[in-house]
């Protein structure tokens, strides 16, 4: 995935803000990248147009070769379905369904595989981030870190050639965060994904392949 | 299940009494039109099938004098005009007429009748109106239900005896006749005649059993000094609903007025049709009340669940999706409301059929005539569907026109 000069600007008249000011970045299959800096600088902003939710005022965004940026609403929401896993900030999963059911419903959009294989992939999915015993919770019935980690194994439903998680490991404890990045290395290095992911831990951030800080709406150091 | 079907049920039950109230209406909408479809369309075929019985699908009356007058008007135009047609009373030769509506192969029976106006005296009642039908009995069954429309007295012993007559129950009543009684009939300028109660009869329609006594023939002949030609001929076809098209036909070759059922009770049918159509507007009402409901429903869930389109939307599921799943929401409720709606219209519907009514008006029944029809609940499903389905269409389509972008950053609305 390749972006470059993407502009973003944010709110209406007087309140209208420059948000993001030309960013360009690179994220390369089997490589986890950190995106780092001060709230407000635009980091979640940057994902939404990453994770193709949001378009850009100016710039281009690639996948896979092909260019997203200015498709159509339909031709992003396929490449949502197909290529892109995405965990948001905050609210996590539909609340009135249960931790399996979230992670069965993009799997039941694409249709890839058969039912059975669906409810198999989602049990192991659960059970990879440690929720194996609190499969059919519904969504109210678990604490919110439990509910990102569900999200986490949602947007993993259907092998997507890149993940984006905005601050995944944000309500996790010291154990739990560990092992939801050792899952997300591991399926970049095993699956050849792409991991990008905003993290305010320095800790997890020095662990990444590739770091890139952020302020004011452009990376720094580059 | 589709998923979105799926999700379309989770989200249904977060919003319960807001749906009840919903499915609530649909219900009373589908099940109230379906019983004011079934009683207005029962009276209906109540009163028809009344007037057929008694009055036979089609009535040669009057000879047709052919004076159309073709007025020239300049060049090559010719104009018929109508109110040169002209009238004679009665059917002179009423033979003739009856061989040509053999011909017809719809045509079941025929029946010439004498008719007159008279007065009618019992011990009680001098001098009532009535009307005289001089019939001969056994043509007449034939193209009436009278013989099945007898109350009380048998139809032997009118055809036994030459003074005998059949006599409207509430014409009965009003003379204070029973069966074997006399009671005298009197025609201006001849002496009045006396007859005997040989049945009471009982039609359904008041017109009819108010006013009607049924003579034989020859008395009928002697009584109003008439010894040829009869006032009309009853016609019974096979199928009464094709009787405007015969009854053309029977003017065409006849040379004689035909009247179909259907022109002869136009006002009746016509005040039952607006009867049906405005019953089934006004109960139309609960299933407008039932698409606002839904309407609102829906919009507050759009409201409520901006995150989870979102989400949808993130995992790739379409617009069109986000469409289908507040769609099916208003479905599922419509399947709902349209099952149960149709067994309370069932139900509520054999529940007025039971009712006593004891009706005098324009027809006389004991119980609330009732006309199910499959089509009536065809109609009402149909009109809820239409009616909920428009109205769920714009938060349905507001809900997919949401941007995922600007409900995450939660700038939505
Ligand atoms: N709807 C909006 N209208 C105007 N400005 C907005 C709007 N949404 C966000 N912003 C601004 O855009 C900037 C970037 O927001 P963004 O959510 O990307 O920050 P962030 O880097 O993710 O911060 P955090 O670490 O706190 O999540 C912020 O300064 C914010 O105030
Ligand atoms: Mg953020």
């Amino acid at each position: 995935m390749r972006c470059a000069g993407l502009q973003r600007y944010l709110g209406h008249d007087e309140g209208r803000v420059h948000v993001l000011k030309g960013v360009s970045f690179e994220a390369e299959r089997g490589q986890v990248y950190a995106i780092v800096g001060p709230s407000g600088c635009g980091k979640s902003t940057l994902l939404y147009l990453l994770g193709l939710l949001d378009q850009p005022d100016a710039g281009t965004i690639e996948i896979n070769g092909q260019r997203m940026s200015n498709s159509d609403d339909a031709a992003r929401t396929a490449a949502r379905g197909a290529h892109i896993g995405f965990v948001f900030q905050f609210h996590f999963l539909m609340l009135e369904f249960t931790a399996l059911e979230n992670v069965l419903m993009p799997m039941r959009k694409l249709g890839r595989l058969t039912p059975a294989q669906m409810e198999t992939r989602a049990h192991a999915l659960l059970e990879s981030v440690g929720l194996g015993a609190k499969t059919h919770r519904l969504g109210t019935q678990l604490s919110g870190g439990e509910q990102q980690r569900v999200a986490i194994a949602r947007a993993l439903a259907n092998e997507p050639t890149i993940l984006l998680a905005d601050e995944p490991t944000g309500n996790l404890d010291v154990k739990n965060s560990a092992m939801v990045f050792d899952l997300l290395t591991r399926l970049a290095k095993d699956h050849g994904q792409a991991v990008v992911l905003v993290t305010h831990n320095p800790e997890i951030a020095a662990r990444c392949d590739v770091t890139r800080p952020m302020r004011d709406g452009v990376f720094i150091g580059t | 299940m589709s998923p979105n079907l799926r999700i379309a049920f989770r989200f249904l039950t977060a919003k319960k009494r807001a749906m009840l109230m919903s499915l609530s209406c649909t219900v009373l909408g589908v099940g109230l039109f379906i019983v004011t479809q079934a009683t207005t369309s029962g009276f209906e075929k109540f009163f028809i099938k009344a007037i057929l019985g008694a009055d036979g699908a089609v009535r040669i009356e009057d000879k047709l004098q052919n004076t159309l007058r073709t007025v020239s008007a300049g060049n090559d135009f010719a104009v018929r005009s109508k109110e040169a047609q002209k009238y004679i009373e009665g059917v002179e030769e009423p033979s003739l007429v009856v061989a040509g509506l053999k011909q017809f192969p719809n045509v079941l029976g025929t029946s010439q009748v004498i008719r007159q106006n008279v007065l009618v005296s019992s011990a009680f009642k001098n001098h009532d109106s009535a009307q005289v039908f001089g019939i001969n009995i056994d043509e007449h069954i034939k193209v009436s239900d009278l013989d099945k429309h007898i109350a009380s007295g048998s139809l032997d012993d009118f055809r036994q005896t030459p003074t005998g007559a059949l006599i409207g129950r509430e014409l009965a009543d009003r003379l204070q006749l029973s069966l074997g009684e006399s009671f005298l009939i009197d025609v201006r300028n001849s002496p009045p005649m006396r007859f005997r109660v040989s049945a009471i009869y009982e039609t359904g329609v008041s017109d009819i059993d108010k006013i009607r006594v049924f003579v034989h023939m020859g008395q009928a002949r002697s009584l109003l000094r008439k010894s040829s030609g009869v006032s009309l001929i009853q016609v019974s076809l096979r199928d009464p609903a094709r009787a405007e098209v015969e009854a053309a036909q029977m003017e065409e070759t006849l040379g004689y007025a035909a009247k179909p059922w259907q022109r002869r009770e136009k006002v009746w049918i016509e005040v039952f049709r607006a009867l049906a159509t405005s019953s089934g507007i006004t109960v139309t009402v609960f299933t407008l009340i039932a698409s606002l409901a839904m309407f609102n429903t829906l919009a507050m869930i759009v409201l409520e669940k901006t995150k989870d389109i979102a989400i949808l939307r993130s995992m790739g599921y379409e617009r069109r999706d986000i469409t289908q799943i507040f769609l099916w929401q208003a479905g599922i409720v419509l399947a709902i409301g349209a099952v149960l709606g149709s067994a309370f219209g069932a139900l509520a519907t054999w529940g007025v059929s039971k009712i006593p009514l004891g009706l005098h008006g324009i027809i006389v029944t004991k119980t609330f005539p009732v006309a199910p029809s499959p089509w009536h609940y065809v109609a009402a499903v149909v009109t809820a569907i239409v009616m909920v389905m428009i109205a769920s269409i714009i938060p349905a389509r507001r809900a997919a026109h949401l941007e995922p972008g600007d409900i995450v950053r939660g700038a939505a609305q």
